[in-house]
């Protein structure tokens, strides 16, 4: 089975030549049935080889060919399969594979059904490469084929010039990060002369605590990851990158690529391990952007920017949760949060898909009566990030915050602010959504229709799947004897980490636990009370005052980088164009045309036909080169 | 072997002026297809990789200092493969054009000759007669068929070039005077030689100053953006994808054997600096621009900074990356200008603001644009990747922090390609692109093919490139 691995990249990218070149001559879904079909075949070789994969397997490196191969650089295009790629490579290819289906109900109609399919393929094809490459450069490559196929999504409707903008902020925002990533990677060659990840994680056995390098090596790393998973400073482009069709805020920005920057820590977890500073930036970073987003998320009208910030929030905690050296959780919440908040887009696109286009949730309300079958899988997704027992988000969750009380208490009290505060906005989601009454007009609820088969399918899978994705990995506590299946089976990455985490009280886990889900619970009966009895709206964006125009406008941070940054820069853009360019052409100017003239002038006034002069200059030359030959001989 | 890359040439270019008109076509034909199987010959006789590879020497008077001294290293022959691959693309592109002045091809075959010279003379003399042979034909291709304010725009390019040619001919000038009894101009000869740490100085100042205006560095580009954007579509792919190679390989070739002594100052610092000002200041430029000529011209500065610079860090990932680099940007920056001239054609216009939505009306050429735009950014996988990547490397190995600031290039050139982009193919049609042709012909796809492989069969290989210089510059370092 694992000789044929190449094949799981080689479909998505077969599907995306096909379609890509053929694809506008197919008839119907074909395009879609083809995308599809080349997710789902490298999910079951993906499958056949995780049941073969014993704890006892070894990490297999397979390796094509050299792709840079000189004197003091080498790099091979080779992957590496072990229990992490391939976890990862599960969730890509099985989301990804529903995420396909879904959309061949969802982009039925729209005229570049086969381009999206053939772009999903691309991004399916780049996101495996990132997490199966064996050295830091392939996953390089993956890196930043996601962002150029998040860049093509984004835009997909590519005659709207503000999706356009969105896309470019998207990608721009992304190098930023990526000028980190690349800093690093040639940082860590220069330190260990290799970048393939096994080699480093032998060499950083005998590294020092603290290594100068390594420090600003894994900064490097880091800044790479903030670019990719939208953290503070750079998580402005995600939100605008709900400007992509639906299915594609699920795929890439909730379930997979933004979980790219996590992957890398994980990934490199063993120069982490060595840098303390850096791992309490990372769960500094993690924690404000959490509460940042959550905060932000409270004001929102729109579904689909709820959810964004919402990923940017989810995103925050599992930083945390990596700052204090929690790998399989961060890895767990990454698990679950790719079930449940996969659902939640789809579901939302659901939702867009039935009111015909329409995202504010000001004009919505009463669905749960319309679209029966949308309000209850999006119900399910709402209680599994919320973290309601016994639903999987209930456990990932329950494991961080664990951790953290553990580990250190003030990020454990933030960590739990920020969590109630997810309650808080997925339930006033809710309830402004399905319940109460439809608040457009009758003529447009008479329009409202559910969505299809081949949408409805991968919705319940996945919520099937955000129900009971908590058994992946059960605390102790719950699981008797089958607890902690992931962490055992991600296990073996970790064995040389230093920093491993240790069971706790059981009374005390327990306590925990029902505080956290006690908390959401009272948070939905007050929702409740507010938006569904009182019947209580988000109010006009107009009427907002003080604090909370500043939480609705997002803190006007957009507005701050476009006032720090982007307006500085063309200016000096146009300042050196026109000011600075003209000065050179003054410079060039005044020595080839006065200069010349100038030189010209005086030279005339020897020319001045008089034999007597002619023959004194002649002499006079002469003698004056006598002497330099005289001169320079010596 | 290699005296037929100089010879033939200069037989077409003469040639040309004999035939018939009607014949142009299929001398041009023959003649592209010729120096290009000529070239595959000259690689299929390489036997060994250690270099050079070839050395070939006609003397033409016992009592000159100066012969015909021809040598093709690895180094040396990645500037020649791509000449002969743009040349014969320039030449289909006129064909496919229907441009029917005999004069143009002439002058372009003669440019060819001046240009196969510069890259392989290794004799000093020789170069530099070279080097201004390769700016007569350029020099009437711009004042002949350019367009607007040509004439004061090609005279500023030629003073420019001139003059900084000059400044290089002093040096070599200065080193073969140095020279004990019996020397010459060989470049085995020439820099074997005793000076002063200010001598060397100056030398190596007057070297870089010729070679600058060619790249050109900051400082000495004021002449590129006009000249490139006055000038007809094939003087800018010449200036462009082809001369300013002749820069950047003297660097490797006739600069850096200056640096094997102790020079007076730290030039090489001072030298790195003024590329990676250009490698930002270019790219800023770059963002406001709306003529897509004057954004190409600016693109190509910035890019070619990054090049020179990392050549200047005498560094083994520095010098292969610039080789490799050097050929990719060749290729990119012609197939882009082969795609504005496109553009020009057929919809009237290369302004930013009047074009628009050509994605919706000629699909292949928004793909063909798309996969070119991929590799000028350097996205991985795409030809402009593997280079940008070793040079970025050996300009942090030589210094963090400058490395890091000429690394933004990475954000820049994602912001003006993308803008570029997004202008030119995505959003509404505009009215000229709504009312212009919308096709392309089969030679059209044909030329356009050939680049946008190159984009991907040299991102997913780059070794192709890598390889044929490996050993050359191995040894040259390890020499020093």
């Amino acid at each position: 089975m694992e000789k044929y691995f190449y094949l799981v990249i080689l479909f998505p990218l077969i599907g995306f030549l096909v379609n890509g070149l053929l694809g506008s001559k197919m008839k119907g879904t074909t395009p879609g049935l083809i995308g599809t079909v080349a997710v789902f075949i490298p999910f079951l070789i993906a499958l056949g080889v995780f049941f073969n994969y014993g704890h006892e397997s070894q990490p297999i490196l397979q390796n094509y060919f050299p792709w840079i191969n000189i004197f003091d650089f080498q790099a091979n295009f080779s992957i590496l399969i072990d229990p992490l790629s391939l976890q990862m490579t599960l969730i890509i290819t099985g989301i990804g594979s529903l995420i396909h289906l879904y959309s061949i109900g969802y982009m039925h109609d729209d005229e570049g059904f086969a381009r999206f399919f053939s772009y999903l393929n691309l991004f399916i094809f780049s996101m495996l490469l990132l997490v199966l490459g064996s050295n830091l450069l392939i996953l390089f490559i993956g890196w930043e084929g996601v962002g150029l196929c998040s860049y093509l999504l984004i835009g997909f409707w590519y005659k709207n010039e503000d999706y356009g903008y969105a896309a470019r902020k998207a990608f721009v925002m992304n190098r930023i990060g990526d000028l980190g990533l690349i800093a690093g990677i040639v940082l860590l060659w220069s330190y260990f002369k290799t970048i393939e990840f096994q080699a480093m994680a032998i060499h950083a056995a005998n590294v020092d605590m603290s290594d100068p390098v390594i420090i600003i090596a894994t900064l490097c790393l880091f800044i790479g990851a903030i670019g990719k998973s939208a953290q503070i400073p750079l998580y402005t482009w995600l939100p605008d990158a709900m400007a992509g069709p639906t299915p594609v805020s699920a795929l890439i920005h909730a379930a997979t690529m933004v979980t790219a920057g996590i992957y890398l820590l994980v990934r490199a977890h063993f120069l982490f391990d060595l840098a303390p500073s850096v791992l309490n930036l990372v769960s500094y970073v993690g924690i404000a952007t959490s509460i940042f987003a959550a905060i932000i998320a409270l004001r929102q009208n729109d579904i689909k920017k709820v959810l964004a910030y919402s990923t940017v929030s989810q995103l925050g905690l599992m930083f945390v949760a990596l700052g204090v050296g929690a790998y399989t959780t961060a890895m767990f919440h990454v698990t679950t949060h790719a079930f449940f908040k996969a659902l939640l887009f789809l579901g939302a696109g659901s939702v867009i898909h039935a009111l015909h286009g329409e995202q504010d949730i000001r004009n919505m309300g009463g669905l749960k009566n319309e679209i029966k079958s949308t309000y209850w899988v999006f119900l399910i997704g709402t209680l599994a990030i919320c973290g309601i027992f016994p639903l999987s988000g209930m456990f990932s969750k329950d494991e961080i915050l664990t951790v953290l009380f553990e580990k250190s208490k003030g990020l454990w009290a933030l960590s739990l602010f920020s969590s109630l505060l997810t309650a808080v906005y997925m339930f006033r989601l809710l309830f402004l959504t399905f319940f109460g009454t439809y608040r457009d007009d009758e003529h447009k609820k008479s329009k409202i229709h559910e969505s299809p088969m081949v949408m409805m399918a991968p919705l319940w899978v996945l919520a099937i799947l955000s129900v009971f994705g908590g058994i992946l990995n059960l605390p102790h506590l719950i699981g008797g004897e089958s607890y902690g299946k992931m962490a055992h089976f991600l296990d073996p990455i970790f064995s040389h980490s230093k920093l491993a985490t240790e069971h706790m009280d059981a009374g005390l886990e327990i306590g925990l636990m029902a505080l956290v889900v006690g908390l959401v619970v009272i948070i939905g009966f007050v929702l409740y009370n507010i938006y569904v009895k009182k019947e209580s709206l988000p109010k006009p964006d107009m009427s907002l005052r003080g604090v909370e125009a500043l939480v609705a406008n997002k803190f006007g941070v957009d507005e701050l980088y476009d006032t720090v940054i982007s307006k500085p820069v063309l200016g000096i853009s146009r300042f050196f164009g026109q000011k600075v360019e003209s000065a050179f052409d003054g410079i060039s100017g005044f020595f080839f045309v006065a200069g010349f003239k100038s030189i010209g002038n005086s030279l005339r006034k020897i020319q001045n036909g008089n034999v007597e002069f002619y023959l004194i200059l002649m002499t006079g030359s002469i003698v004056v080169l006598m002497i330099l030959q005289f001169l320079i001989k010596i | 072997m290699l005296i037929g890359l100089i010879l033939f040439p200069l037989i077409f270019s003469l040639m040309i002026f004999i035939l018939p008109k009607n014949l142009t076509k299929y001398a041009t034909i023959f003649y592209s297809v010729f120096s290009l199987s000529w070239m595959g010959m000259v690689v299929k006789n390489i036997s060994s990789w250690t270099n050079p590879f070839f050395t070939e020497n006609y003397v033409f008077s016992s009592n000159l200092p100066s012969s015909l001294l021809l040598v093709l290293d690895g180094i040396s022959l990645i500037p020649i493969l791509l000449t002969q691959l743009l040349i014969a693309l320039i030449l289909w592109m006129l064909l496919a054009n229907q441009k029917e002045d005999k004069s143009t091809y002439s002058l372009i075959a003669l440019m060819h000759f001046g240009l196969n010279g510069v890259f392989l003379c290794a004799d000093a003399l020789g170069f530099y007669i070279f080097w201004e042979v390769t700016l007569i034909p350029i020099y009437f291709i711009c004042a002949i068929w350019g367009e607007g304010k040509r004439m004061p725009i090609t005279l500023k390019f030629f003073l420019y070039t001139f003059i900084g040619s000059l400044c290089m001919l002093v040096s070599f000038l200065y080193l073969y005077q140095i020279q004990p009894e019996g020397g010459n101009f060989s470049i085995a000869n020439i820099f074997n030689v005793d000076m002063s740490a200010t001598a060397r100085f100056l030398v190596a100042l007057g070297i870089f100053i010729g070679l600058a205006v060619k790249i050109p560095i900051f400082g000495f580009h004021n002449w590129q953006a006009d000249t490139y954007t006055s000038a007809p579509f094939y003087g800018s792919m010449l200036l462009a994808g082809i001369m300013l190679k002749m820069g950047l390989y003297g660097m490797y070739r006739w600069l850096s054997p200056v640096f094997a002594g102790p020079l007076c100052c730290d030039l090489q610092w001072y030298i790195i600096i003024l590329c990676i000002i250009g490698v930002v200041y270019g790219a800023i430029i770059a963002i406001t621009q709306t003529d897509l000529k004057r954004i190409l011209a600016f693109s190509s500065f910035s890019h070619v900074g990054l090049i020179a610079a990392g050549i200047m860090t005498f560094s083994h990932s520095g010098w292969q990356g610039g080789l490799l680099q050097m050929f990719v940007h060749g290729l990119n920056i012609v197939g882009l200008f082969y795609i504005v001239n496109l553009i020009e054609q057929k919809y009237g216009s290369r302004d930013l603001n009047k074009l628009g939505g050509i994605a919706t009306q000629n699909k292949w050429l928004a793909i063909y644009g798309m996969i070119l735009v991929l590799g000028t950014t350097a996205l991985p996988l795409t030809n402009g990747f593997p280079g940008e990547f070793l040079l970025l490397k050996s300009m942090f190995e030589y210094q963090f922090l400058t490395a890091l600031f000429a690394g933004t290039t990475i954000i820049w050139c994602a912001v003006y390609m993308l803008r570029l982009y997004q202008k030119v193919f995505f959003g509404e049609e505009s009215k000229l692109v709504l009312s212009g042709d919308s096709s392309l012909s089969s030679i059209e796809h044909f030329i356009l093919i050939i680049f946008v492989l190159g984009v991907l069969v040299l991102g997913i290989f780059p070794q192709l490139i890598l390889g044929l210089s490996e050993s050359t510059v191995l040894n040259y370092l390890t020499q020093k």
